[in-house]
């Protein structure tokens, strides 16, 4: 027995959303108001510090670039497995959805061997203020990857049985994953130059 | 008042802490009023709304405008407060700061549980500290260099106790050692929160002399409740007196350190 | 479609997705922290009252002599605090009753995403446990304030890593609530449900929700900040140059204190609305049901807390006042504040005004409600002197402060959860609770409450720091000692009462059900309408159109027209 909830594939007929889309708006609001408190952290440390280094001094600002270019590049693939269940091509949106997983994974290999150089040089997270709010911000974002590969990894394995039966409710599952994976590449576009470049 | 201490504010000795009870006790006539009156409202409210038999509620829609007006009127009171009350005597303790030449000026170091009041001394001038030299053990625990700074050498250090002549403007630079404390004189009106890491002056002037006391406001840990400190309202001439015993004490003191430090050897 | 085939006891009691199981739930766990934070207070006061006496019964099992040591008392203020905000009341304002109320009165058959509900109770447990295993740590639990302010709380022992640990995890199971209800309040309302014929207590809950799910982030942030700091060594809240008992902390430093004070006071103040908004809720639906008459100015209502919760964003520095600010950001914070003040006013005008041309049912729940009333004007009152700078100087940090804010929760928000414990209760258990029982409940919780509280003002007045072990030493202090023995014997009569509270809601239990429990109180809105218990995973037989306003009372020719009943 399980009770009746309208809207979970369909849009509500005023809002124009879906129960999940609407949810996952809310998330990723709070999600801006966590991360905006971190680059306030950021600002604040920054502001009454008296000196402090420029990224490139402690950080590869090329391997950085790389992972920018490459959770772009994972967006675009995203979105592309949704359109391709849009346009009803569940063998494109595998092949899409296999590659936003692959290029992810890729930005934490890049993520990890960063850290190692950090390590290896000795650059901790208790160092100083800057190394601290580095390793925090991207750890954070980190782990935000992380959720984002297991989400699209069962979307694409387990979870994509759905689209046999309930083929809208997952083009919206799918959405809303991608939403939310806008938004992690969108924090990263925020940290690249806060963190590296300025 | 006869009694320093009751029910209500404790004396005030400081020359600008009339303003505050003021505000205070007007707020309170205020609160009262406002309550009483509304009070009022409500019980005969619910005495004569009771329910009974014969008597049926009157659900047609209106519109009281009295409440509108009152609510108006609150909100206009309060800006009254904060406009000309609150504003006026905030900006005197922030914006009438004494100059360091105005004032006499007293450093205060708050720890986990004291208040290290250190006085300039003699020369006028405070010695330099550095966190490096604290040390408990030498009866350092500010981390005054009395080695090499000779403005440090007369520096005058009391722990717990501060004395201050009356009718004179006390300028105290608040700091802390290791965590938030709040430098609370109730009787003067007077609150700091002592932020490590950061200097913030605070200042006022007692007009009545007498032993008060200096309370921790802020949790500092397992002694917060021993963060009991004292003022010392003395007379000018009280006043001269007790430095004078202090730098008298001093130089014994150093020199006994001396001898100390050579039977070390 | 419903397919007839009976759940097993785990998935129908433990892990069920049901919004009213869940809702019990987090009531029964609530109700066990709000009394655990209730025994820590009675401890602290014991010893406020009589420093250095043992306690009474159960001294001995904490300490050798049985007097409750300086660390114990440290810890369990931090941890009465703690529980009683984010483990007893906000579970039980927004888990228990929003849970259980609010897909009802939308006329739904369960929350948007049960499952995410389900794991949002499981989050909580488990962050509860993680705060109850955090007394066995060595060094005891979080000691440092509710508030855990840095530096002190970066050198505490390991129970401050388990409370940051637990707040992330309480903070989560927030966050997956305040979802829930946010989707379900607006994608879930039944057809005719227009958002001004919602129950006040919905709109309550959704901007409760709406505070919750943008203020809990920046703690969350500044609870994995100080995790830093603790077991990373960072320097996030340590500015350079600290000695700690004559040692210098080994930290790079750079930090700012005050960085955490910003980030946590930008949740807590409106985390205040989110203790106050929902009892608001409560009381206004008891109000209504029980004057017979429609809310009056329910819009205005509405339009009030909608602007209160937009202005709890931008007053949090208000708690800062002494920790160096100028005289512009001080100018800014308290006229914001005086600001505030008008909404709260005007819902509280709104619930006193609906008395006016009533005809008042003094029932149980009417009298907790009624009672919150001044209690929560009395707390409203006593903030204005410590919104102003100026008296803020002397009442900072003070008794004064205690009594204030205690009066909007306890007297305040907890008598008004209790009244919508017995508000719902019948529609919960099909029940009716023993009213003579519920009476003197009510009486005792009302004078121990005041007993308990009213004196702070007088102590704070007097000059008297909050979280002093034993103010006794200061001489200052003496002349009120007397108000805090009074106080200690108040917080026994409320204890006493609380007992009659557990007896009645749980003997009640074994009554026969009654048929009458599906509208006792001859309420108009949707939940009455459902069967008594509501239908499992269904909540109503048949679904429901809404045709009116939700407190249609003595408006039509009926004495009451439910929000349901096509004709009036």
């Amino acid at each position: 027995m399980s009770a009746v909830i309208p809207y979970i594939s369909k849009p509500h007929p005023v809002t124009g959303v879906t129960n999940a889309k609407f949810g996952i708006w809310l998330f990723l609001a709070s999600e801006v108001m966590l991360f905006g408190a971190l680059f306030s952290t950021y600002i604040v440390l920054r502001v009454g510090a008296e000196t402090w280094p420029h990224g490139s001094e402690y950080l590869s600002v090329p391997w950085a670039f790389a992972n920018t270019v490459v959770l772009i590049t994972s967006s675009l693939t995203m979105v592309m497995s949704w359109a391709a269940l849009q346009m009803n091509n569940f063998a494109k949106y595998k092949k899409y959805m296999g590659a936003t997983v692959l290029l992810s994974f890729g930005f934490l290999i890049i993520k990890y061997i960063e850290y190692s150089a950090k390590f290896h040089h000795g650059y901790f997270p208790a160092n100083n203020t800057f190394l601290a709010i580095y390793f925090t911000m991207t750890g954070l974002h980190g782990l935000h990857v992380i959720g984002g590969i297991i989400v699209n990894g069962y979307l694409l394995f387990p979870g994509s049985k759905m689209w046999s039966t309930e083929p809208e409710r997952f083009a919206g599952r799918v959405e809303c994953a991608g939403l939310y994976w806008h938004f992690v590449d969108l924090v990263w576009i925020f940290l690249f130059p806060v963190l590296y470049l300025l | 008042m006869n009694e320093p201490y009751g029910w209500w504010l404790p004396i005030n000795i400081s020359a600008n802490g009339a303003p505050i009870d003021q505000l205070i006790t007007t707020l309170h006539w205020f609160m009262v009023l406002l309550f009483i009156g509304w009070g009022i409202f409500f019980l005969y409210c619910l005495f004569r709304f009771r329910a009974r038999p014969g008597h049926q509620a009157d659900a047609s829609p209106k519109h009281f405008r009295l409440p509108t007006y009152l609510e108006v009127g609150v909100a206009l009171f309060e800006v009254f407060l904060l406009v000309f009350i609150s504003y006026p005597i905030w900006s005197k303790v922030k914006n009438d700061m004494p100059s360091d030449e105005e004032a006499m000026v007293v450093r205060v170091t708050a720890e986990q549980f004291a208040w290290n009041i250190h006085y300039a001394g003699k020369d006028g001038i405070f010695g330099q500290t550095s966190p490096d030299l604290i040390s408990p053990e030498d009866n350092n625990p500010i981390g005054l260099d009395r080695e090499n700074d000779p403005n440090a050498k007369d520096d005058i250090i009391s722990i717990n106790v501060m004395h201050f002549p009356v009718n004179k403007k006390v300028k105290v630079y608040l700091s802390s050692k290791d965590v938030i404390h709040s430098f609370g004189i109730p009787v003067m009106r007077v609150k700091q929160d002592a932020i490590p890491g950061t200097v913030i002056p605070v200042w006022f002037e007692a007009n009545k002399t007498g032993t008060f006391e200096i309370m921790c406001a802020q949790l500092c840990g397992v002694g917060h409740t021993r963060m009991r400190g004292e003022i010392h309202v003395d007379t000018e001439e009280e006043f001269q007196k007790w430095l004078q015993d202090e730098a008298q004490y001093l130089d014994e003191y150093s020199d006994a350190g001396q001898r100390e430090d050579d039977s070390d050897v | 479609m419903s397919s007839h085939h009976e759940e097993g006891f785990i998935r129908k009691y433990i892990f069920s997705t049901d919004h009213k199981v869940i809702g019990i739930q987090y009531g029964l766990g609530a109700m066990f922290f709000l009394l655990m934070g209730f025994g820590l207070m009675l401890m602290m006061r014991w010893q406020i009252a009589f420093p250095g006496k043992s306690i009474p019964f159960i001294g001995k099992l904490l300490t050798q002599d049985g007097i409750l040591s300086p660390e114990l008392y440290n810890q369990f203020g931090a941890m009465h605090g703690t529980i009683m905000v984010f483990l007893g009341v906000v579970p039980m304002a927004v888990g228990a009753f929003g849970n259980y109320l609010l897909p009802l009165q939308v006329g739904a058959q369960d929350m948007a995403f049960p499952k995410l509900n389900m794991a949002s109770f499981w989050v909580f447990f488990v962050g509860g446990l993680v705060m109850l295993y955090s007394f066995l740590l060595p060094g005891g639990a979080a000691q440092s304030g509710w508030t855990s302010y840095p530096p002190l709380s970066n050198i505490a022992p390991a129970g401050q890593t388990a409370w940051l640990i637990g707040m992330v995890f309480l903070i989560t199971s927030s966050l997956l609530g305040s979802v829930n209800i946010i989707v379900t309040a607006v994608q879930l309302r039944v057809p005719g449900l227009s958002f001004f014929r919602l129950p006040f207590l919905v709109w309550a809950q959704l901007v409760t929700s709406f505070l919750l799910l943008l203020a809990f982030p920046p703690l969350e942030a500044a609870g994995v900040l100080q995790l830093m700091d603790r077991v990373f060594g960072t320097s996030f809240f340590m500015p350079s140059g600290l000695v700690v008992s004559g040692q210098a902390l080994e930290v790079s430093g750079g930090g700012n204190p005050l960085l955490w004070q910003h980030l946590f006071w930008f949740l807590a103040h409106p985390e205040v609305y989110v203790l106050i908004l929902p009892a608001l809720g409560i009381v206004a639906e008891i109000v209504a049901t029980n004057t017979r008459k429609p809310l009056y100015g329910y819009n205005t209502a509405v339009y009030a807390i909608i602007f209160l919760g937009f202005m709890s964003f931008i007053v949090w520095a208000h708690h800062m006042f002494m920790t160096g600010m100028g005289t512009g950001m001080s100018a800014f914070f308290q006229a914001t504040t005086m600001i505030i003040s008008i909404p709260s006013v005007i819902v509280l005008t709104v619930l006193l005004l609906t008395l006016w041309g009533a005809s008042i049912r003094f029932t149980v729940p009417m009298l907790f409600a009624l009672a919150f009333l001044p209690m929560f004007a009395i707390g409203g009152l006593t903030g204005l002197p410590l919104g102003l700078t100026a008296s803020d100087i002397y009442l900072h940090d003070t008794y004064y402060v205690i009594g204030h804010f205690h009066y909007v929760v306890a007297p305040g928000t907890l008598m008004a959860l209790m009244g919508g414990v017995y508000h719902w209760y019948p529609k919960i258990t099909g029940r009716m609770f023993n009213k003579t029982l519920g009476k003197l409940h009510f009486w005792g919780t009302f004078i121990g409450m005041n007993g308990i509280f009213a004196p702070m003002f007088f102590i704070g007045m007097a000059g008297v720091s909050r979280r002093l072990y034993d103010a006794t030493i200061y001489e200052m202090a003496r002349s009120v000692q007397p108000l805090n023995v009074i106080m200690t014997y108040s917080s026994w009569l409320l204890a006493a009462a609380q007992v009659l509270f557990l007896i009645n809601i749980f003997a009640s239990l074994r009554k026969p059900k009654e048929a009458a429990a599906d509208n006792p109180w001859e309420a108009t809105t949707l939940e009455w309408a459902a069967p008594t218990p509501p239908l499992p995973h269904q909540n109503f037989p048949e679904p429901l159109e809404a045709y009116r306003g939700p407190y249609e009372y003595n408006t039509t020719s009926r004495e009451f027209a439910p929000q349901h009943l096509q004709e009036a």
